[in-house]
């Protein structure tokens, strides 16, 4: 680990004036400092932007909540009209990390936590996303993890987060302040697909400040639920997720969301299956139907060709769960296992 | 053992004597050892697998302030005997493997000497590298012996006409993989050679040079005993202390190379404590692994499941620095009976680390095999998996025609099946669904052998009203703390009180390693010896400053018969037909220990190997990537590599059947530290096959490979 220099910042100001280039802003430091202490990330300075007083969740006009920057993973997936207006993000939450971590982690810090990809956190493989133009060890090797959708020849790694996932699903907005002023990006245009530069994995500039993240009002979202599989009870990464809401018309699909997790460089949403899944009969076929649509986009290889029926299954028993109003049921039986 | 209802200690619910300690968090470990002014250790690795370093440049570390000292090849002390090749380190140019210590920074704060270390470079002249393991590796070997001194091969009878006059035949293929032991407290070591008594000429007798060793070890003694011949040292001249042990699994049964490296940075500054504590990556490099293996299995069976032919020929990695042969064919020739039985072992030499001891060595990896291949067969005989084993448990050892010193396989397999309400069971797979949760039941056996022990004593002094009684054991978390003080106290007919016991140090008595699970009746014989030593010799007053030493005991007839402990699992698990996500619901494990020691302190052991068995079915899987340029662990933390965790372990139960075992020692004990992981994955597979109709042959069972 390099020296650096630490300062903390005591208003959103302070704190872009004390960005440099080679600085970073701590927040819960439980991805930032691994980075560091790992020897894949060096830093010049670190500004301490934890004190920033953007721990307020608030609600917006017309049924939105206005979630801060700094407000602890734990604290938003408590919050009472949180879970109620969008059941799949309290869930998200829950489903990651552990409870321990969710207390330290931040809004922006979850947005911006980077991949798990093994290679990028071996100094001595290997990585474009770590060192650009120095090559994608995951291509041809420890590949079960790979995404499905999206991947380039530089970089074949899956976005980690879980809280994005459901993000996604409900169009939020990422508000972001700079010296040069505030702001806002929708939420699809915030993060990236690798392309050939698998470095970047946002659209934030260099120096931009996340202050909060707004969630519009999605009445559909009021029935909606995040799915996680895993390799192990808790406290992993997903394997597939899948974010999905539903509301129903007599028989058919009268408006469907779905995102899933675990298959791309960022939250993946499903336009594809959103599309076909609209005004179609809500049945297993069709939901089948729709996920294969999203899938004929997809690639995998032979060590994640298991998040092929993984997904499709996920998708499926998920939205008829939805149909069903049989949710509370499933979170029951997982016993709110983080 | 004689026990005075009045004293009585052994056998008695204790409470752990570290525990206090322990939950407040002052227990000093190694690295938390009071030192003066100490320097701390980063050290360099090998960034190739394999080939030779051209030139090392530390110029820039240095010249960094802080940094006391770069230790390389160039400057490293030179080490006199090469008895141990894992060891022997810095003393040439080669490089044998991925993350091999090849230097080390020494400087004031650790993390200046992580800085520095990344400002060293290396070139090297990179060999031509093999990591990839295959069981037809053009190189296997057999190894002639293996761990534990036991032949690689054994053949009885004739197993072709065994396989051919069965009715019913299995042959299959079971895998698994390289696995990291990941205790908790992660390796350190303190090294420190004493300025004063540094001037004597090496090798020649005397009191000089002097060091002394913190070290988180499963054994000072037979450390101190590997480091000598090394570092051309007598047993008066080398000091080493570990009095807590934050868990090892084998991980710090014998030193590995980071012990040496910190000993040689030491040399180069007498006088200053160096330390050193891996990093969990680094605890995934040189520390040693479970070796991966490749098994191939075959039973014969007449209609009635009687076995006719049992087969087991292994292949498993080896280390080209140094060999780790494990006896995976070892319960093979022990467990059932039948006429016609063959095994075979044959390494594969790759350039990778050494393997070490890790959880139930040989034991484990082929229970999996046998305990899978059994339910193999129980199913096509269509017969219930514990009729078929009580079937075939032999009234003498398959291999040595000796009678068993005791044996309750049977009775373990019953009383399990009624604890766990086997009879509810069905025997058709896909027979029971909850949900998208398809529910199923599998058994397992287990067996661990008794394993030599060698030379290891106690003493026992009288000072201040107390009886102090010395061992150079260890405690991993296992209990041995409290247990020894247990024996002692009965042994003495004193109350616990009376009992100061002391451990893990080089100063008292010669112990074996905490290892094999062997502690309880080895160190737990010494002190019964030494104790009756001390009465024998002062009766039941003596004065201050009285002491008497003994050596652990063993009847001789002992020798005339099979000594094993045995066991039974049984899982019940629910498999996702959504996720291919498998939840053991429920584990039981009843044992055949001989004598219990400590209800509590047995039951953690128990289900802490049941734990780990549950880990290794459903998570653990250290992924080595083999192509050229990697050669290396690359899952190397715990995002990468899981280990079971609370939710993954709702119900874990474990019951014994006690029947003191006199062959095993003047305790009765067993040893009870690893059968607990003995076949529990094998009891996960079947029980996932009862669930679903698909049978598993390679560890760990992920989703990935559920999912359809
Ligand atoms: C063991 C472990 C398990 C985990 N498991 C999961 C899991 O299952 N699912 C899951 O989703 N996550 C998981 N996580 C990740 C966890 O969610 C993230 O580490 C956490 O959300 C990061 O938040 P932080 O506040 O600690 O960020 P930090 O580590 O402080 O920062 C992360 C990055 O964001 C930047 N940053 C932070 N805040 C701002 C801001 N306001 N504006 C601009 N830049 C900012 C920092 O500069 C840094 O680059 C796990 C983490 C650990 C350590």
């Amino acid at each position: 680990m390099k020296p650096f220099d630490f300062q903390r910042a005591g208003t959103v100001s302070d704190a872009l004036a004390q960005f440099a280039p080679g600085s970073a802003y701590l927040a819960g430091g439980t991805n930032l400092v691994d980075h560091l202490r790992a020897g894949i990330r060096e830093v010049d300075g670190l500004v301490d932007i934890s004190r920033l007083d953007l721990t307020e969740i608030a609600e917006l006009p017309g049924g939105g909540l206005r979630v801060g920057a700094l407000v602890k993973n734990s604290d938003m997936a408590a919050h009472p009209l949180l879970r109620e207006r969008y059941p799949a993000l309290a869930e998200a939450i829950l489903a990651g990390a552990s409870g321990q971590i969710r207390n330290m982690a931040t809004t922006g810090g979850n947005l911006l936590q980077r991949t798990r990809c093994v290679y990028f956190y071996d100094p001595a493989t290997p990585c474009n996303k770590r060192e650009p133009g120095s090559g994608c060890s995951a291509i041809g090797g420890f590949g079960k993890y790979n995404a499905l959708f999206g991947a380039s020849e530089h970089c074949v790694t899956v976005h980690p987060s879980d809280m994005c996932v459901a993000l996604a699903l409900l169009d939020a907005v990422v508000v972001a302040e700079s010296e040069a002023g505030g702001r806002r990006i929708p939420f699809a245009d915030f993060h990236r697909l690798p392309g050939d530069t698998p470095h970047l994995d946002t659209n934030l500039r260099p120096g931009e400040l996340i202050t909060a993240v707004e969630l519009p009002a999605v009445p559909v979202a009021a029935q909606s639920t995040y799915r996680k599989a895993r390799e192990r009870t808790s406290y992993a990464f997903a394997l597939v997720s899948v974010a999905a809401a539903l509301r129903t018309e007599g028989e058919n699909v009268a408006e469907v969301r779905l995102a899933c997790g675990g298959v791309a460089h960022r939250p993946w949403r499903a336009h594809r299956a959103e599309a076909y899944l609209t005004g179609k009969p809500a049945t297993a076929e069709h939901f089948r139907a729709a996920i294969e649509a999203e899938l004929e986009e997809a690639q995998s290889g032979t060590e994640n060709a298991f998040k092929v029926p993984l997904l499709r299954n996920m998708v499926v028993s998920v939205l008829e769960e939805l149909r069903d109003g049989r949710t509370p049921q499933r979170r029951a039986e997982q016993g709110g296992a983080a | 053992m004689t026990t005075d209802p009045k004293t009585a200690s052994v056998g008695q619910d204790r409470v752990r004597i570290d525990g206090p300690l322990k939950v407040t968090g002052t227990a000093p470990y190694a690295f938390e050892q009071p030192t003066e002014n100490p320097a701390y250790l980063f050290p360099l690795t090998s960034t190739i697998t394999r080939g030779k370093i051209r030139a090392i440049d530390a110029s820039a570390a240095r010249a960094l302030s802080g940094v006391l000292e770069v230790l390389t090849h160039e400057n490293a002390p030179k080490l006199l005997a090469k008895t141990d090749t894992e060891l022997y380190i810095l003393q040439s140019r080669d490089v044998h493997y991925f993350g091999e210590n090849i230097g080390a920074v020494v400087a004031e704060t650790q993390e200046i000497a992580r800085h520095a270390a990344s400002l060293v470079r290396v070139e090297y002249d990179t060999e031509q590298e093999d990591t990839r393991f295959r069981p037809e590796h053009p190189e296997r070997y057999n190894p002639g012996k293996i761990n534990t001194g036991i032949p690689a091969d054994s053949k009885q009878g004739n197993v072709e006409q065994g396989l051919a006059e069965a009715a019913v035949t299995v042959d299959e293929v079971y895998a698994t993989p390289y696995e990291h032991h990941n205790p908790m407290e992660m390796h350190s070591v303190i090294a420190e050679w004493d300025r004063e008594r540094l001037d004597g000429v090496l090798g020649v007798l005397g009191e000089r040079p002097h060091l002394r060793i913190h070290d988180a070890s499963q054994g000072v003694s037979y450390e101190r005993l590997m480091l000598l011949p090394l570092l051309g040292l007598l047993p008066q001249q080398v000091e080493i202390s570990s009095p807590y042990v934050g868990g090892a699994f084998g991980s710090k049964g014998i030193p590995h190379a980071q012990v040496m490296l910190t000993v040689l940075a030491a040399r180069l500054m007498p006088g200053r404590a160096v330390k050193y504590m891996l990093s969990r990556q680094q605890m995934f490099r040189s520390v040693g692994h479970r070796l991966t293996t490749h098994q191939r299995f075959r039973l014969g069976a007449a209609a009635d499941g009687t076995l006719t032919a049992i087969t087991h020929d292994v292949q498993q990695s080896s280390s080209r620095l140094k060999q780790f042969a494990e006896q995976t064919v070892n319960a093979t020739r022990h467990l059932y009976a039948a006429p016609h039985r063959e095994t075979s072992t044959r390494m594969v030499p790759l350039d990778i680390g050494p393997a070490t001891f890790m959880r139930a060595p040989g034991e484990f990896p082929g229970m999996f095999a046998q305990e899978t291949a059994m339910d193999e067969l129980a199913v096509k005989l269509g017969l219930d998996p514990i009729e078929l084993r009580l079937r075939n448990k032999p009234d003498t050892d398959p291999e040595s025609g000796k009678p068993h010193s005791s044996h309750h396989l049977g009775e373990c397999l019953k009383e399990g099946a009624r604890l766990f309400g086997w009879e509810k069971r069905q025997a058709q797979p896909r027979a029971r669904q909850e949900g998208e949760w398809l529910c199923g039941m599998g058994v397992a056996a287990a067996t661990y052998p008794r394993q030599m022990t060698p030379p290891t004593k106690a003493s026992v002094a009288f000072r201040e009203g107390k009886y102090h009684v010395g061992i150079a054991a260890a405690d991993l978390g296992t209990g041995a703390w409290t247990v020894l003080t247990q024996i002692a106290a009965d042994a003495l007919k004193v109350p616990e009180e009376d009992v100061v016991l002391h451990i893990g140090h080089t100063d008292l008595p010669l112990a074996f390693l905490a290892g094999g699970s062997t502690g309880t009746y080895n160190w737990g014989s010494a002190v019964m010896v030494a104790a009756v030593n001390f009465r024998d010799r002062y009766g039941l007053t003596p004065a201050e400053g009285d002491e008497a030493e003994g050596s652990a005991f063993f009847p001789d007839e002992a020798k005339k018969y099979m000594l094993d402990a045995y066991g039974a699992h049984f899982a019940e698990v629910k498999v996702s037909t959504v996720t291919g996500e498998v939840h053991v619901t429920r584990l039981l494990g009843v044992y055949d220990p001989g004598r219990i020691i400590n209800p509590r302190t047995a039951n953690s052991q128990f289900i802490g190997g049941m734990t780990m068995g549950i880990s290794a079915a459903l998570h653990e899987e250290s992924y080595l990537d083999s192509r050229p340029g990697y050669g290396h662990v690359v899952n190397s933390d715990f995002a990468g590599y899981h280990i079971a965790a609370n939710a993954d372990v709702p119900d874990v139960q474990a019951r014994w059947i006690e029947h003191p075992d006199p062959m095993f020692g003047p305790t009765g004990a067993k040893g009870i530290g690893e059968i607990g992981i003995v076949g529990v994955p094998a009891a996960i597979g079947n029980a996932i096959y009862n669930a679903t109709g698909k049978r598993l042959r390679e560890l760990p069972f992920t989703p990935a490979k559920l999912v359809e």
